[in-house]
This record gives C-alpha cells, structure tokens and sequence, in this order.
C-alpha cells in the first residue's frame, strides 16, 4: 500500500545538507577551529616527547591513584604497544581521544548539572542524548565529511557526538543523587543556589562524574576504527588498512593496540573515581 | 517577649492549593480534600508565639504537619498562606536575597538525619554556616573549635562524620548551628534518631547549653517524654492543625480533646507537675522574731485548728516547720525560742522538683512538705490530701 505515498525524508535531508554546506560553511570552519588547535596540539606534545617520558607520567598516575600494581600493568602493556611498531598511532589516538574527551567535559559537565537540577531541562535532552547514541555512527560521518573535510579533526567531531551522552547522563544523575536533606541544611544555613552547587551537589556527584568521564574516554576509544573510515590516524587505521588489503596480521595488531590502551586508560580514571568516593 | 509569630499558617501540597484553601475554609476536612482533588493538607491555619528564650516543643504523630511547619518558619517550604514573623519582620515577604542573610544571620537548623557533609571535615562542617556567610578561614575556624568544644568534641576536628557515631555526628550538627550565634535554632526531630541513652545525654546537653546563653529554640519531636522534659512549652498538632499550646502541666490537667488526652495517657503525672504547681499555702504561716512566742504560736494553731505552722524569717524565706505538738513540748521543755520548737528533718523541696521527688518526703513523715524557690523563699505547702487530689483529678481527665 505504500508505493505510492512515501514522505521523500531522504532527499530533503540531503538537501537540507547541501543547503547548510553552502550556506554556512564559515561557521562550520569555526567550529573546526579550536578544535583542530587542540588535537594538533595534543598530538604534537605526545609525539615529540620521548617516549619513556609518557610512560613514566602514565606509571606515576597509575601509581598516585591506585597502587603499584596498575603502575607495573600500565608499564608492561605500554612497553608492549611500542614494541608490538604501534607508538606512533597510539600518540595519536590518544591525543584524539584527550580532545574530544576535553570537549565532552566542557559542554557535558553543564549541560549535566543544568539537567540535574531541572525536570524540564532533562526532559528535553533526555530524547536527544537517545539518539545521539543510537543512531549509527555511519549516519553522520558523510555529512560530517561534507561539512568538515575527512581526517583527524572530522574524527574526533564525529567521537564528540558519539562519546558525549554518558557524562550528561552520570553528572546528572550524580546531581540528583546528593541527598535532599544536604541540599535542604546548605540551604537552612543561607546557602544561594550557587553555593549549593558548589559547595554541595558538585563535590558529592564527584564520584558519578568521573564514572561518566571514564564511560566517555571508553566510548571515544571504541570509536577509532570509525573515525579513521573518515581519515583519521591513528590505531584505527591499521585495522581498516588490514580490513581493506585482507592483511589479518596487521588488522589484528591494530586491534590490539586499542584494547590495550583502552584498559590502561579504563583502570586509571576508574581508580580516579574510586578515590574520590 | 515575643519572638515568632505564626499567624493562620497554611500548607497545601498539590496543583491548586488556592482551591483547597478555599475548601478549607468552606469546612471541608484534609482527607474530603485529598479524595476530591488529589491535594493534600500540610498544615491548616496554624497560629501560635514563640517568646524569646524558650524551648517551644511542636509535637505530633508522624504526618501532623509538625516537620512542614519548621520549614515554613526559615520558608525551606513556602507557606500556601498566612505569615511568619520574627522580631516585627514578615519573613513570608521576604525577597530571595533578604532570605539568604535572614538564614545567615538569625536562624540555623539541626536535622534528623544530622545533613552533615560527608566530604568535609568535622570541623569544616561546624564553620559550615560561617564559610557560606564568607568570614575568613582563620576566624571561622577557631569559632567552629569553639562551638565543637562546647558540645563536647574537641579533638574530633580532623575526622569525617562517618567515622563518628550518631550521638557524635549529631554532636557536630548542633555545634553547626551554635556557631553562626543564631538567636533561633530549630530543631527538626533532632534527637530521634538516637538511642534512648543517647537521646537523654543530648537532651541534657541542650538544656545545659540553654542555661549557659538563652535561645529561642523550635523544637520539633513525636516522643512526648522529650516534650515534657525540654519543652518550657508544647506545641500539640494533629492533621495539620495547632490543637493545643501550654506548658506541660496546663495540658496535662486541661487536655484540649481526646486526641491530646490519648497523648498523655500513660504518662505519670508526678513526672510533669511541679511541687510549685500544687503548692498551696494553706498553713499558718509566723515570722521568726527575736523573743519567739512560743505561747502565741500554740494559741493561733489551736485557735484555727491547725498542726502545723512554718516559720519564715522578715523576708519571707523559709526557716522552719512546727506542729502544736513539737511547740507544746518546747513549751513543756522550759525553752524560750520557736526555733527550739523546730520539727528535725523536715526538708524544703524546690518548685521545679517534680511530684515523684515530693513523695518520700509526703510518705515518710506525718506532715506537709514546705516548698521553696531558687532564693529559699517560702511558696507554700504540698499536703498529702493535696497530692491526692491533684493526682485524682488529672488521671480523671486523662481517662475521660
């Protein structure tokens, strides 16, 4: 019955991009801009260190939150990463991910406590956080190459958007979690209502915070292999290299690089978290 | 002096609270409101003074509005209608800003739960109140110190509330409250979430606190043996409403209604009333002079028929109690003075003694018991017939 009615949603999306592309590039560039200043300069930073020297500030965060056992983990599978040929790429995806993780922050940590102290705010941005991490990646990196170009900065635009949902969600819920009767003494004690922001609710949803900081740099990890579908570098790249030429080997590597970066950097913000609970 | 006003206070929770007010007034009671428009009934039309300097109990069952009512004084809860005045100002009509320094600087509040900061320090939580009102870190300090040693924890600065005990954390949410020098402190349920033994410790802390600097306390409890031994007055809320306010002895002998009288019943009443409550001064009294008259004495006691007599000095403080029996042997013994005439053990009770701490002095000896004030003057007599009567009358009322 429907081959005759159907809503043409398709071709006025790709017109609604081409109408934006052509009509507001400039503001989509400035956009690109600080971004692309911060993951270049991130990038620069970690490649032109040395790398013992990030290992040795890995070892002694890994040491300062948790204990000698993460710093001894963190060592080996660092050392391993370089010696498995992958150092450059996994500076690189690191920086990728500390920038898109710095924005997650700046705009999720707000919009988390606007969220968590409004009903209404988090009504409305409840649906929006949904589709954000539902909808498949795939769906946005075309317009997002269209509007800025492939490579890093496009990656690590389309990782902000997958990767911004959960430190909305848990600096939220960390907010609503602050015990009424706390916010009710800050208040009785002629506490305004940005000291009890401050003072109270902020420093006791710390621990949920840091948990949404630490979902955010898994997400943003879990997203290298796409971002570098859009020609970002990284360890994305080997695995869609060894995915493209059939070369297993490499493609596996690659793989592995991430898996491993992702548990160093999981166990290093959870024990940040842990510590502050 | 009158410190707070409550005038026709009222809450409503719910969509519409003007249309339930209006209900109200029409007649309508909390639950008829409840089922017709899914509103409920906080408080209805409470009014009451609070004097400056006293422990004003608010007692009721859990859900009589009594915790609503606590926080319509500070506005943690903004009245549906009527007003609260402290010292001349309508709190009610307060803006935002004049709310925060009304908070600041003239009342503080102790919870239930103790609300204490679990990621602060005792002694940051003691200078709680001082750090949102900006005094310097120094200063704040050293006053929060003060406040700690006052309720007793000095050297518990350094330690988190969670490795306190609840006697303890509670310790330092009054000193929280004491040390922004908050002329009114309300106290919401503060000593019911500690154990009996505890609960009595802090309820003596708080009297001796009061009698150190006077405040003017608002003291919210369900446990009625708390409201009789702190309360100078007693508030009694059933459904909302201010049922009956008086000192525990006027609502132990005039309970406003049955609600109230169930209230009390089981209490013993010798706790509550005062010896200088039932004191009456029924006995001849004789000023000590410096002859005495013995022969005078015996002639006035036989002459209104009475067997005892007690001697107060010009200045009408207590000195002694005789009986016709023990000045006729005086008498007989060729003694001179009335003071030889003196009945041995015979103790003075004070007004504020309870009826309990009268009676072995009523039980062991044949004769009433003298009763003084703080200065030793003489306020009258407590007899054994006057006990009885008064115990009589009150479980009659109670029983009713």
């Amino acid at each position: 019955m429907f081959e005759q009615q159907v809503i043409p949603l398709d071709s006025w999306v790709s017109q609604f991009v081409d109408w934006l592309v052509n009509n507001y590039r400039d503001i989509f560039q400035s956009i690109k801009w600080p971004v692309e200043q911060t993951l270049n300069g991130f990038d620069a930073g970690l490649n032109a260190l040395h790398p013992l020297i990030i290992i040795v500030l890995v070892v002694l965060t890994a040491w300062r939150f948790s204990g000698y056992k993460l710093a001894v983990f963190s060592a080996v599978t660092m050392v391993f990463i370089g010696l498995l040929g992958l150092w450059r790429e996994s500076m690189t995806t690191l920086a990728m991910v500390l920038s898109s993780v710095l924005f997650c922050t700046i705009a999720g940590v707000p919009l988390g406590i606007a969220a968590g102290r409004s009903d209404r705010f988090e009504a409305g941005i409840r649906p929006v956080l949904d589709a954000m991490q539902t909808t498949p990646a795939f769906v946005y990196l075309v317009p997002i190459v269209m509007l800025f170009s492939v490579g890093n900065v496009a990656g690590v635009l389309a990782t902000i958007i997958f990767a911004l949902p959960p430190i909305i969600r848990l600096t939220s819920l960390g907010i609503r979690g602050v015990h009424p009767e706390l916010v009710e003494a800050a208040q009785a004690f002629g506490a305004t209502r940005t000291q009890v922001l401050i003072k109270v609710q902020v420093p006791l949803a710390l621990p949920t915070i840091l948990a949404g900081l630490n979902q955010t740099i898994m997400m943003a990890l879990s997203m290298v292999v796409i971002a570098a579908l859009i020609g970002a570098g990284g360890l994305g790249s080997p695995v869609i290299l060894g995915l493209n030429t059939l070369d297993i080997g490499r493609a596996v590597v690659g793989g592995l690089g991430i898996v491993l970066m992702a548990i160093v950097l999981d166990r290093i913000t959870q024990s940040m978290a842990n510590k502050k609970s | 002096m009158e410190k707070i006003r409550v005038e026709n206070l009222s809450k409503i929770f719910g969509s519409n609270p003007p249309k339930a007010l209006r209900m109200l007034e029409k007649g309508f009671t909390k639950s008829e409101i409840l089922e017709e428009t899914g509103m409920t009934v906080g408080v209805n039309n409470a009014s009451f003074e609070v004097m400056s300097g006293e422990i004003f109990v608010v007692m009721g069952l859990s859900g009589s509005g009594k915790s609503t009512i606590v926080r319509m004084l500070n506005r943690l809860i903004e009245p549906s209608a009527g007003k609260v005045i402290v010292d001349g100002q309508d709190v009610t009509a307060m803006t935002e800003d004049e709310l925060v320094k009304f908070r600041l600087h003239n009342m503080s509040m102790v919870f239930q739960s103790f609300a204490l900061m679990p990621h602060q320090t005792v002694l940051d939580n003691a200078a709680f109140g001082m750090e949102l009102a900006g005094i310097d870190k120094d200063k704040r300090r050293e006053r929060a110190k003060e406040a700690l040693a006052q309720v007793g924890l000095s050297g518990w600065e350094d330690s988190y509330p969670a490795q306190l005990s609840g006697g303890m954390q509670q310790r330092v949410g009054l000193a929280r409250g004491l040390a922004v020098d908050p002329d009114i402190l309300l106290m919401d349920e503060a000593f019911s979430a500690l154990d009996p033994l505890i609960r009595t410790e802090m309820q003596d802390e708080l009297l001796k606190l009061q009698e150190e600097h006077k405040r003017t306390i608002v003291f919210i409890s369900h446990d009625l043996d708390e409201a009789l031994r702190i309360g100078d007055r007693i508030a009694i809320m059933d459904g909302g409403s201010v049922i009956q306010v008086g000192t525990p002895e006027d609502i132990l002998q005039n309970p406003a209604n049955d609600y109230v009288r169930a209230f009390f019943r089981g209490v013993d009443p010798t706790n509550v009333i005062s010896a200088g409550d039932i004191a009456r001064d029924t006995i001849p009294t004789f000023v000590l002079t410096k002859e005495g008259s013995l022969r005078t004495t015996l002639e006035l006691l036989s002459g209104s028929d009475r067997d005892f007599g007690v001697v107060l000095d010009a200045r009408h403080r207590y000195l002694g109690l005789v009986s016709t029996d023990s000045v006729r042997d005086a008498m007989e013994a060729g003694q001179k003075g009335l003071k030889q005439a003196f009945l041995e053990d015979v103790t003075a009770v004070n007004m504020q003694d309870s009826m309990q701490e009268v009676l072995p002095f009523l039980a062991s000896k044949g004769w009433p018991v003298p009763v003084v004030d703080d200065g030793n003057e003489y306020k009258g007599v407590v007899s054994r017939n006057r006990f009885l009567r008064t115990l009589h009358r009150t479980e009659e009322q109670l029983d009713q």
